[in-house]
């Protein structure tokens, strides 16, 4: 066991943890945030989505060791701070979610993108998501959802 | 609220990541449960020694094939399936041993200890050794007859198909391949078990079927039903796969009692590869037989399928494969014959669209042969063919509603096709395809005098409705859909309305989240208890107000009566409502009418309602790679009623994406027994870049049966999906695929053979 010190959702955090936990591990079994999916711990779903200093990264394949005092945002962060309220609020009346597992990372993934691309196009945003599986939408209202969320998104900034 | 697009009650929850999937529960101390899984295909078990296992300090309990004997199985005519291997294994991957320890690390550390002698049996590898004869010790299970490895046999004729087919003056056939496809969801199996006073225990489990987890823990387990309690939580896309109750379900049960400590456990992914229960490996030939102006005239099929080593419902698939060919188009000479056999291999099962995706592909690309040899569209082909609505087809299966043809109008419209089928340049093609659905099983799986489907409405004190539903939301939406129907009928907004399901302890049961019978049925049943509660509430205020129940008008959170002499606030109505009674209940059920002739096997299919849809594809065919690119789809579904169109959008696209990806991608892999792509990587499901556009058209037929005029929309909309696709390739680079998926390599073979005019 090694002490790790890192920012979780703007707070310093500090816990024992197994030299080959991973940040998914530290995540849900250390701090209980739970919005963060275990899909396939392969990397290969996205489910696991997280920002660590605000970067995308697979957390089921970012050893926590790792993430020493870095500052690490998931999709409860996200959703305290309000940056992903417009593209939340587009996915729950678009339909874009169903079953709801991929969401967490899809909110996160998006949340990465748009905030480089303030007017992406369609294309672009199926780009962005193309690490995060979706089983049950044919992502099709998701990309809609993130496009209109853009779009009131260029609006604001 | 019908009719209405409504956002999913739960997904703000969702949304944030506050929504409780199984392996989210905190259960505090709970032990870990790891499975010790066979690495042969087939092999007797000689000896199992978990001693070593049971010594290790931080290993709570152990549960070997022995402790748990008894068989199981979704379907109580083919419980062939124990909790663990008891004195053989069949697959690689089943679970011979597992133990509950303190931690996720100590339990897999444990299963090393324990020791496990094997002695090798021939395995059967295919379906053509399955059902040829062999020695006893290569029978998977001994109750198969004559030495062969076949579980099932089905066969139906009606009026002498093959005769129709040697007379008939146009005839097609072919020999079709599909490889296995499994379901992809996203969220692993989980479970947690919690032991409770009195030998009661608790599972939390990702289950589509409550109902038959709770009835196969108490059979297994040797205890009472009432002991058992079963609940869904938030689950995280089933498709099929999360429909049988599993080993692991019943093993972490038995693990909480024996320890007395809650357990859990949360598959890797490559032990829900393992588990599979996907749509069956399958080869098919099917000659199909027309008069010249493309009149359908017989159809005969004879299908093998590849059922792993146990049921699951594989008798149903046996059956779906041949009845559901029994529309959307009128064939009154018609037969098939299916064999499923067993082989070492994790089990197929039910998966979206469940028995008919296969035998569709074939038949659709029949039709759209000999439409092009007949120079007949082949939508024209298509509507020359159609059943009509309000019909029985040969095998009494009985038509009501069909918005079939409006859903072929509709994608054929959109798509512009009479303009652009058949002329677009090499390389880029159209193809069309039509399908049709049962919406929901008109029979039981187990035989009683039950309803399928109870639901109970409440009104309480504090003005809330809630609504008590057996019936899984596994993501397709009937949550929203229950409160949707409670909005509707008592006028008030959904914030009001609370529905709690899928909790056997506290909801009526509901049979489960299959056969695409959710809406219909337990839709249904909410309908009538609420009408029951609204009426209840009528007659309070009728008495206390001298006015007619009857004029009494549900709207805007207010009851009115038709002359405004009665105008009350809810809250005002329900104090009235409830005085001297308080919270009261009313009960809706769902039985269906009796169906189907008086044949063997006249009920497989049998649906109170069934679904249709059309499907125009769009590919962009590379004729130097093969790599095919879908460029659109449209996708038209008769759905009766769409009560919430955002749901049915959602389902209609969803199932276009699972056809994409078992049309050009999906593949289950085996050498010698062992899955060879149990992961992400390996077994691609279509990413968004591979998903196209979707158009979707909903078509509303109203079906006299359905709550509103409901059916179905899950699954129905894949059928067509695949066909299109194969049918637009054809159009494109004028090569028919016989074998799914149909890979760039496959689609460049079909093109050099038909250059080389191997093929005509």
């Amino acid at each position: 066991m090694q002490q790790l010190t890192l920012t979780v959702n703007g707070t310093k955090r500090t816990l024992l943890a197994k030299p080959d936990a991973t940040l998914l591990d530290v995540l849900r079994d250390g701090f209980g945030l739970c919005g963060t999916k275990r899909g396939c711990e392969q990397g290969s779903c996205g489910a696991c989505t997280v920002l660590l200093d605000d970067e995308p990264v697979l957390s089921c394949l970012t050893p926590a060791l790792r993430c020493l005092d870095r500052c690490v945002t998931t999709i409860e962060g996200l959703t305290e701070s309000g940056e992903v309220a417009e593209l939340q609020r587009q996915l729950v009346e678009r339909g874009g979610i169903q079953c709801g597992f991929c969401t967490p990372g899809m909110v996160v993934t998006l949340h990465a993108f748009l905030r480089h691309n303030l007017v992406p196009t369609e294309d672009e945003i199926r780009d962005a998501i193309s690490g995060n599986l979706c089983r049950c939408t044919g992502y099709a209202k998701i990309v809609k959802a993130a496009m209109i969320a853009s779009g009131l998104q260029g609006e604001r900034s | 609220m019908i009719g209405k697009a409504t956002p999913y009650i739960d997904a703000q929850a969702k949304v944030t990541g506050t929504a409780r999937y199984t392996d989210d529960f905190v259960e505090s101390n709970a032990l870990h449960v790891a499975f010790m899984r066979s690495p042969f295909a087939h092999a007797r078990i000689l000896r199992v020694d978990v001693s070593a296992a049971e010594r290790s300090p931080l290993v709570k309990a152990v549960a070997v094939g022995s402790d748990l004997p008894t068989p199981f199985g979704i379907l109580p005519i083919s419980a062939d399936e124990t909790a663990m291997a008891v004195d053989k294994v069949r697959f690689i991957g089943e679970i011979v041993a597992a133990v509950a320890a303190e931690s996720r690390e100590a339990a897999a550390a444990a299963l090393q200890l324990i020791n496990v002698d094997y002695e090798e049996l021939p395995a059967v590898r295919s379906p053509e050794q399955a059902l040829s004869k062999g020695a006893p010790e290569g029978q998977i299970h001994a109750h198969s007859r004559d030495l062969t490895n076949i579980h099932k046999r089905a066969e139906l004729s009606f009026n002498d198909p093959q005769e129709a087919l040697r007379s008939a003056k146009h005839v097609r056939s072919g020999e079709f391949s599909f490889a296995g496809v499994t379901h992809g969801f996203t969220e692993p199996h989980a479970t947690i078990a919690i032991p409770e006073a009195n030998g009661c225990v608790t599972v939390i489990s990702a289950t589509q079927v409550p109902h038959y987890l709770q009835r196969a823990i108490a059979k297994v387990l040797a205890i009472p039903l009432h002991r058992v309690r079963v609940i869904k939580p938030t689950l995280g896309g089933g498709f099929g796969g999360k429909s049988d109750p599993f080993p692991h379900e019943i093993i972490c049960a038995f693990l909480a009692q024996k320890s007395g400590r809650a357990v859990r456990c949360n598959f890797s992914r490559e032990e829900v590869f393992l588990t599979n229960h996907g749509r069956h490996p399958t080869t098919l030939s099917m000659s199909l037989g027309c008069d010249d102006v493309g009149k359908i005239e017989g159809l005969w099929t004879d299908v093998v399928i590849d059922g792993g080593a146990f049921a699951s419902f594989g008798v149903v698939t046996t059956y779906y494969n041949g009845v559901l060919l029994q529309g959307p188009y009128r064939i009154d000479r018609f037969g098939f014959r299916t064999r499923r056999v067993y082989t070492n291999k994790p089990q197929s099962g039910a998966m979206r669209g469940h028995g008919a995706v296969n035998s569709r592909y074939a038949v659709e690309t029949l039709i759209d042969m000999l439409a092009h040899d007949r120079g007949i569209d082949p939508c024209d082909f298509r509507l020359r063919n159609f059943l009509p609505k309000n019909t029985l087809t040969v095998g009494q299966l009985r038509i009501t509603s069909n918005g079939v043809q409006a859903c072929l109008d509709a994608v054929r419209k959109k798509s512009d096709w009479d303009n652009r089928h058949g002329k677009l340049p090499f390389g880029r093609g159209l193809g069309v395809a039509c399908g049709f659905y049962i919406s929901g099983s008109a029979l039981p799986i187990i035989w009683n005098r039950q309803p399928q489907s109870v639901v109970h409405a409440k009104l309480d004190f504090d003005g809330s409705i809630v609504v008590y539903s057996g019936a899984s939301d596994i993501g397709q939406g009937s949550d929203t859909m229950f409160a949707q129907m409670a909005s509707n009928v008592l006028g008030l907004s959904l914030d009001r309305i609370k529905v709690v399901s899928a909790d056997t302890k506290l909801t009526p049961v509901d049979l489960g989240s299959y056969s695409s019978r959710v809406t219909f049925m337990a839709g249904n049943a909410a309908k009538k208890a609420l009408d029951k509660l609204r009426a209840e509430v009528a007659l309070g205020i009728a008495q206390e107000k001298g006015c007619m129940a009857e004029e009494l008008e549900f709207a805007d959170e207010r009851v009115r009566s038709k002359d405004g002499s009665v105008d009350l606030s809810w809250d005002e109505a329900v104090e009235i409502a409830t005085a001297m009674r308080g919270a009261f209940v009313e009960s809706g059920v769902y039985i269906s009418p009796k169906l189907g002739g008086d044949f063997k096997g006249s009920g497989a299919g049998l649906s109170p309602s069934y679904s249709f849809g059309a499907c125009i594809a769009e590919v962009d065919v590379d004729s130097l790679t093969g790599q095919v690119r879908v460029v659109k789809i449209w996708s038209a579904h008769d759905c009766g009623r769409a009560l919430n169109p955002l749901a049915v959008e959602g389902q209609i696209e969803g199932s276009v994406h699972m056809g994409l990806g078992q049309a050009l991608y999906e593949e289950m892999k085996y050498k010698d027994g062992r899955v060879l792509n149990a992961n992400f990587c390996d077994y691609q499901i279509p990413t968004s870049l591979d998903t196209p556009e979707i158009d979707v058209t909903i078509i509303e037929s109203e079906d006299p049966e359905g709550p509103y005029g409901a059916k179905e929309a899950g699954e129905g909309p894949i059928h067509p999906v695949l066909p299109a696709i194969g049918n637009a390739i054809y159009d494109a680079v004028c090569v028919r695929m016989f074998d799914l998926p149909m890979t760039p390599d496959r689609i460049l073979r079909a093109m050099r053979d038909k250059e080389s005019g191997a093929h005509s």
